[in-house]
């Protein structure tokens, strides 16, 4: 089991959003607050963690013909849990991430983590896997919803500092473009996010074959 | 009059991709030839309307059983044995329309669109016949946005001149990016 190697994966060269170019739907409908991106963050990330566990422990249970819809019938299960427990305890987040939180069940993260990864490796190195994407995958959100939001409100931390969670003013209220929030913004911050990781990651590969 | 403002909503004003993000994966997955991105639209906007009904009767169902915390499995699963059943019924009767939609019907199952729109019925309280009537004009307005965009990434590959580092993905993004900021001009279109 190689941690290092798989946690540089999650990060960057394998991550679920940049380069796998999976999740697309929830990365940008979500990130316009950075509450909003941290609590989507962790949901997913428990929910992928727990659903390869369960998944590789059934591996050699589950019949290859049917094993999507068991696939799909766990991750829904977790999805419930997490849905239900957000509404008891986090009503504002549940609020804001609404239909988003029952559609992490159809997210193509955690599906394609179960069919590539789960369903093929031991119970441990899933739920590392499973940690891994979880934290490329909050990762990208958080530096979508920080991007956004100062671009689009002006303000650092939405939902969570400042008063009464607006966030912290860093742009005088005049200058910020409300576009950068609304659908558009998702759009091209994704876009150029992925432009900026793959000349990097071209330019890495030149400087290794090089050397 | 309310179904004529739900529809426009939901092709126009709300539309699935432009403005809920909801079935990105399909529209960049699908979209990079005409006719496959209308295959596609047409495959997903009959699904959504059968799912919408269908959906609108087990969550009859699950209201009586007292079970409407289970909606989020039930559902899947329901659109999962529905794209299934699809799949196999049009294989026997309409074998022309399987093996053009052939690749994409079993990718119907993890769409986004088709989920969200059950839950978005329910969560609006919509009766019987606005439920369908939202799925299908849903799936009409996902389908005018693949279209569009299909046609636009057609002309991109034809001709592209751009930094390296954005071919691909990111430049449909972008352009994805611009045909919402059209769509945008709907937000103000009000009926009813």
């Amino acid at each position: 089991m190689n941690f290092k190697k798989q946690f540089k994966d999650g990060l960057l060269t394998q991550n679920p959003v940049l380069v796998q170019l999976l999740g697309m739907c929830s990365t940008m409908a979500i990130t316009t607050t950075l509450f909003n991106g941290i609590g989507m963050g962790v949901a997913v990330t428990f929910i992928l963690i727990c659903s390869n566990v369960v998944i590789s422990l059934l591996r050699k249970v589950i019949p290859s013909k049917i094993r999507i819809a068991a696939y799909i019938v766990v991750i829904a299960g977790f999805v419930t849990m997490v849905d239900l427990l957000m509404q008891a305890f986090l009503p504002a987040l549940s609020e804001s991430l609404g239909i988003f939180i029952p559609l992490i069940v159809v997210n193509c993260i955690i599906l394609g983590r179960a069919e590539a990864f789960a369903s093929k490796n031991s119970v441990a190195a899933s739920a590392v896997d499973g940690i891994c994407q979880g934290i490329g995958y909050t990762v990208v959100l958080i530096v979508m919803c920080v991007v956004r939001e100062f671009l689009g409100s002006g303000t650092f931390g939405g939902g969570l500092l400042g008063p009464e969670g607006a966030g912290i003013r860093i742009l005088p209220e005049q200058f910020p473009a409300m576009m950068m929030i609304l659908p558009v913004g998702g759009f091209l911050t994704l876009g150029v996010l992925i432009a900026v990781v793959q000349y990097f990651l071209a330019k890495d590969k030149k400087g290794a074959d090089e050397t | 009059m309310k179904l004529l403002s739900i529809a426009i909503g939901a092709i126009l004003v709300n539309n699935f991709i432009l403005s809920q993000f909801l079935g990105i994966c399909p529209f960049m997955g699908v979209s990079k030839k005409m006719d496959t991105a209308v295959g596609m639209g047409v495959a997903v906007t009959f699904v959504m309307g059968v799912a919408s009904a269908v959906t609108y009767a087990v969550n009859l169902l699950l209201i009586r059983l007292g079970l409407d915390y289970m909606q989020t499995v039930a559902y899947i699963l329901v659109i999962a044995a529905l794209v299934q059943f699809i799949e196999m019924f049009l294989q026997k009767v309409v074998p022309a329309l399987y093996s053009a939609l052939g690749i994409y019907l079993p990718l119907i199952t993890t769409n986004c669109a088709v989920l969200g729109v059950a839950l978005q019925n329910t969560q609006n309280g919509y009766t019987f016949i606005q439920s369908v009537v939202y799925g299908v004009t849903g799936g009409l307005g996902f389908t005018l946005a693949i279209i569009l965009f299909a046609s636009v990434r057609e002309r991109l590959a034809a001709n592209s001149d751009c930094p390296k580092c954005f071919e691909g993905f990111p430049l449909a993004l972008i352009s994805a990016g611009l045909i919402a900021l059209a769509f945008m001009g709907f937000q103000g279109l009000r009926i009813g």
